[in-house]
């Protein structure tokens, strides 16, 4: 196994082209490492993308708008004084994710990278309207979040391509947003259903919205359904209904140990109505 | 029975000092299975079958042979020849066979190979080196299905002469008790209520995976380090497996980071020896917790049939149950404790259950607290909550109505002695807990649970030191606090400061043979063996102070510590404290110690009442425990933090088996999910505060008072979970674990 360390993200992204075998970007390494020493991927080449000059920055861009360097943790993340209070839903669901310990190592990119169509970060940089820059041998280029997975494991990112930087973008006037999970459990554990909103109102009316599901298909999904069920009302029951309706029949999910597909179903409709109340209660600068 | 000759005021005993093996662990100093390292050391791994049942045809170890790195390669081929015979007889031979497999892998993750290297790296490489031809072969894990009559034969011939003829060969024990005529029971009934149950296999999961050292030279001299819950069964089986004499196998037992009946029996110890005596180096064996969760012993799953007929009053007039249980693919799964332990809650006139021990493609069943008793109370106790809430009865009223106490027949047979259920019971519904409001949602449940406890073989050796502090070796690996406890009931015979004593497991070369920690038998039977060891060491004192004052030794006598004449007429001598008997001991006879072996046999039964509030989410099925408290007989609690210790484990372990724990097999007989992160135990948020009430009627067969506590604060939890649950959904759950999805599926179902 060939151990990297570069200077720059094109210089990462030169030693990956021309690497041969398996190769994998190290970051946080909570997925990377977990998989390498449980013998499911034994990469010939690791990338360790840590010591990228402002690759832990978490920076409020003169437009309002964030830039999350690749390694800054979740840990970072919660611990920032203004990020949580532009981004509750983006925020709350890196925090999610694992242990205490892991939130000292885990990233976004990380997160969103793996493929994993359960990854709680995902769904609530997708509603969220986040972007990622990826460098590559050919320069960087923009794409969104729910651009990235292109099924289990898998992402869109050809050989040489690496995220460089991850993009949210300014929370403006009268919006909010919300990431809720269902896990049996109350901590440790993988979404069996993931559900982000972001939505923004004018008065009581909501006129604009993203709903992006997770775990319920093979890759995160953005539901313009969902999003058209609740844009232009207050968020009443009928819409509620709709709104849970949409999001139960945007899912294509599977029977595994995790969860049923009658169960992710139902459930995702159930999350999606609790998670649109949330982020409609802070759009209004409640606490929620 | 009078209790007149029991001790009932005590100086140490019931209070909590720390436990001495505290700091070291706190602190990084304690060594566990994984901890020992030797010169010259190989560190080996196990090859493992990736299929549920296949023969193998064939093993090519060459090319792991040629390996630079590899010392030593073994199969089978490389244990003692223990002959098969049928049922439990064969016992040495389904250890040996589930160490090592034969002729067939049995279930995934059956080992089939294991190599010894210089590295765990290259040892772990070197597994991809051996080719091993398989026959995939069909396969079972359910064990309805195992015992239908299409299912594969796992193997011919190990049925034993209590099954019925006409049983699949899978069927391997039948165990029928009772006693009346439960069909003119039901006659006599208001309500008959019968209902069919099931519950999948769970794990102990002990945070600390299976791991040793080994050591065997080709003399058959041999030294052993492992974490397990007894040196000496372990040294007996691994003498046996390897062919060689037991007392040339030293077992020293590690620090244990949990074990709960699971590190009863070997798994790696048989085969980091084999390799040893191959590489003639010491061997390191340290499992995955993948490893431990596919291939050492969960509990069994089960399917039972609960049929229970009550009167209008409450009174149950006539109880019986068929438990099936299935404990993988090897003789064993307890289905005859789970039918003896099922109604033994209650005085019944009529009575009878049947259970079956059935195998499948999947790992040898181990035992885990109470092993098969929780099972059997979920199902009964889940037919009287439903019996009671047809019939409009308090569910405490009715157990107490029905209540055993001394002198009922047991269900399974004999007459009790002195028991604590009622005074458990009593508690629980004096308890605020039991009168407390429910929110809208939440759901309150009871069960009452037993467990016989056991006594053992045990031997017990006390030496004192010249300065008068004591050493206590005892033979029974601490899994639950009993080093304190020993301490404290030997405190209380010799009557100098717990601090003073320091209690050693001994290593199977320094002390008589010990049986296994389980059965709740350590505090009973090594706390006897502890007791009357300090008492031989007080009746040596008394002599030597006797001989110093001239009088005869029945005219002294032991008291807070200090030799004393025994009245007036024995003479006036100032009192002779131990340390001033011990200080002169050389010159007054020599070492004065104390020594106690037996197998004793009064363990007296235990029996639990447990209450808990759950709430159900109705829109996604998901359950918080939100209140519980555990009340249960503990005869005299030695140390009572740690009796409220095992309270709480039982409590805590029971949620998660009730709950989300299970073993989750795919089409192809594979374990899904042989990690801690899909085989969900709960994490520390997931429960609430668990309250615990000691109850104490003391248990005639123990000088103190003792019964043991640590199995059947498991039993009751699955019944009095699933009865709060099904309260709170409003529908009857009848299937563990009951995860989220099983109940939005019945709250659907219901409508």
């Amino acid at each position: 196994m060939d151990y990297h360390s570069p200077a720059s993200f094109a210089e990462a992204s030169a030693l990956a082209a021309n690497a041969t075998g398996i190769t994998r970007f190290l970051a946080g390494g909570t997925d990377v490492l977990v998989q390498l020493r449980s013998e499911l991927v034994t990469p010939d080449t690791l990338i360790d993308i840590k010591k990228i000059e402002g690759v832990s920055d978490i920076t409020k861009n003169a437009d309002g708008s964030w830039t999350i360097g690749v390694a800054a943790t979740g840990a970072e993340m919660s611990e920032h004084p203004e990020l949580g209070g532009d981004w509750p839903g983006v925020v709350e669901a890196m925090d999610l994710i694992g242990s205490t310990q892991v939130q000292g190592r885990a990233t976004l990119t990380g997160n969103l990278c793996n493929g994993s169509p359960a990854a709680d970060s995902v769904p609530a940089m997708a509603a969220a309207g986040v972007t990622v820059t990826v460098t590559g041998p050919e320069g960087t280029r923009e794409v969104a979040v729910e651009e990235i997975p292109t099924g289990p494991g898998k992402t869109s990112l050809s050989k040489g391509e690496l995220v460089s930087a991850v993009h949210i973008p300014a929370r403006g006037e009268d919006g909010g947003d919300a990431y809720l999970r269902f896990i049996p459990r109350t901590e440790m554990d993988i979404a069996v259903v993931g559900v982000g909103v972001n939505l923004r109102l004018d008065g009581d009316t909501v006129t604009e919205a993203r709903v992006s599901l997770g775990a319920v298909a093979p890759t995160v999904l953005l539901v313009e359904d969902c999003a058209k069920a609740i844009i232009g009302s207050t968020l009443d029951d009928a819409a509620l209904d709709a709104l849970a309706a949409a999001a139960s029949a945007a899912c294509n999910p599977i029977d595994d140990k995790r969860g049923t597909i009658a169960f992710r179903t139902e459930v995702a409709g159930v999350l999606a109505k609790r998670a649109a109340k949330i982020a409609y209660a802070r759009a209004k600068g409640e606490q929620a | 029975m009078a209790l007149d000759d029991r001790k009932s005021e005590f100086t140490f005993v019931g209070t909590r000092p720390n436990r001495p093996d505290g700091l070291d662990k706190v602190t990084g100093r304690a060594k566990f299975g994984a901890d020992m390292s030797a010169p010259g050391m190989l560190h080996g791994a196990i090859l493992r079958s990736p299929h549920a049942h296949a023969r193998i045809v064939k093993i090519d170890t060459s090319k792991a042979e040629a390996h630079k790195d590899v010392k030593a390669v073994v199969t089978r081929a490389d244990f003692a020849d223990v002959p098969f015979k049928p049922g439990l007889e064969g016992e040495f031979w389904n250890v040996l066979e589930n160490v090592m497999a034969g002729e067939k892998a049995l279930y995934d993750g059956h080992a089939v190979a294991a190599v010894a290297a210089t590295s765990a790296l290259a040892a772990r490489d070197a597994l991809k080196l051996i080719e091993v031809e398989y026959e995939v072969l069909p396969h079972v894990t359910d064990v309805d299905k195992a015992m239908a009559s299409d299912a594969p034969v796992i193997r011919e011939g190990a049925a034993d002469y209590s099954v019925p003829e006409g049983m699949h060969p899978n069927v391997v024990r039948y165990h029928e008790s009772g006693h009346g005529d439960v069909e003119a029971g039901f006659a006599e009934a208001d309500l008959v209520i019968e209902d069919s149950f099931v519950t999948e296999a769970t794990h102990q999961g002990y945070i600390e995976p299976h791991a040793c050292l080994g050591m065997l030279g080709n003399d058959g001299k041999g030294e052993l380090w492992c974490t397990t819950q007894g040196h000496w069964i372990a040294q007996k089986t691994c003498a046996a497996l390897l062919g060689i004499e037991t007392s040339q196998l030293r077992v020293t037992a590690s620090e244990i980071g949990g074990g709960f009946g699971g590190k009863t029996t070997v798994f790696i110890e048989p085969v980091a020896l084999a390799l040893s005596r191959k590489a003639n180096r010491p061997v390191k064996l340290v499992m995955t917790r993948s490893e431990v969760f596919r291939a050492t012993g969960p509990t069994s799953s089960a399917s039972m049939d609960i049929k229970i007929g009550m009167k209008k009053d409450g009174t149950i007039s006539a109880a019986q149950g068929v438990f099936r249980l299935q404990g993988g693919a090897f003789p064993g799964a307890p289905g005859d404790m789970t039918a003896m332990c099922a109604f033994a809650p209650y005085n019944l006139t009529n009575v009878k259950q049947v259970g079956y021990d059935v195998m499948a493609n999947r790992p040898k069943q181990a035992a885990y607290r109470a092993p098969g008793a929780p099972m059997g109370a979920f199902a009964v106790e889940s037919v009287i909550d439903e019996l009671c809430k047809k019939l409009d009865l308090d569910p405490v009223d009715v157990r107490l109505k029905n209540a055993a106490y001394e002198g009922t027949k047991a269900s399974y047979g004999p007459r009790y002695e002195r028991i604590g259920l009622v005074e458990t019971l009593e508690a629980a519904k004096a308890h605020p807990h039991y009168s407390a409001p429910l929110k809208p949602g939440q759901g309150r449940g009871i069960s009452c649970g037993f467990w016989f406890n056991h006594g053992g073989e045990t031997s017990v050796s006390l030496s004192l030191s010249e300065d008068g502090s004591a050493q206590l070796m005892v033979g029974t690996p601490d899994i639950g606090g009993s080093r304190a406890s020993m301490a404290l009931m030997a405190a209380e015979v010799l009557g100098i400061p717990y601090e003073n004593i320091r209690v050693t497991i001994a290593d199977t070369a320094t002390l008589g043979y010990n049986d296994v920690s389980h059965g709740s038998r350590v505090t009973y039977a090594s706390g006897l063996a502890t007791i009357k060891a300090a008492n031989h060491a007080v009746e040596k004192l008394c002599e030597r102070a006797a001989a110093s004052w001239g009088i005869p030794t029945d005219a002294v006598k032991w008291e807070n510590g200090c030799a004393v004449p025994s009245g007036p007429n024995a003479g006036d001598f100032d009192p002779r404290p131990l340390a001033d008997i011990t200080a002169h001991m050389g010159s007054t006879g020599g070492p004065i110690s104390g020594h106690f072996e037996a197998t004793p046999e009064g363990a007296g039964v235990s029996f639990g009442t447990h209450i808990v509030d759950a709430e159900v989410d109705p829109e996604t099925g998901k359950t918080a425990i939100t209140r519980y408290t555990v009340v249960q007989d503990a005869g005299k609690a030695i140390h009572p933090t740690y009796v409220e210790g095992q309270y709480q484990g039982g409590a805590a372990q029971g949620i998660g088996w009730a709950l989300n724990e299970e073993y989750i097999y795919g089409e192809d007989g594979r374990l899904q999910n042989s990690i801690f992160l899909d085989y969900r135990i709960p994490v520390a948020s997931d429960l609430p505060m668990i309250d615990t009430v000691i109850v104490e009627v003391p248990n005639p067969g123990h000088p103190f008072g003792v019964r043991g506590v640590g199995e059947t604060g498991i039993v009751p939890p699955l019944a009095a979970i699933a009865n709060a649950v099904s309260h709170a959904a409003g529908v009857r759950m009848r299937q563990l674990p009951m995860s989220p999805p099983r109940i939005l599926a019945a709250l659907k179902d219901n409508g």
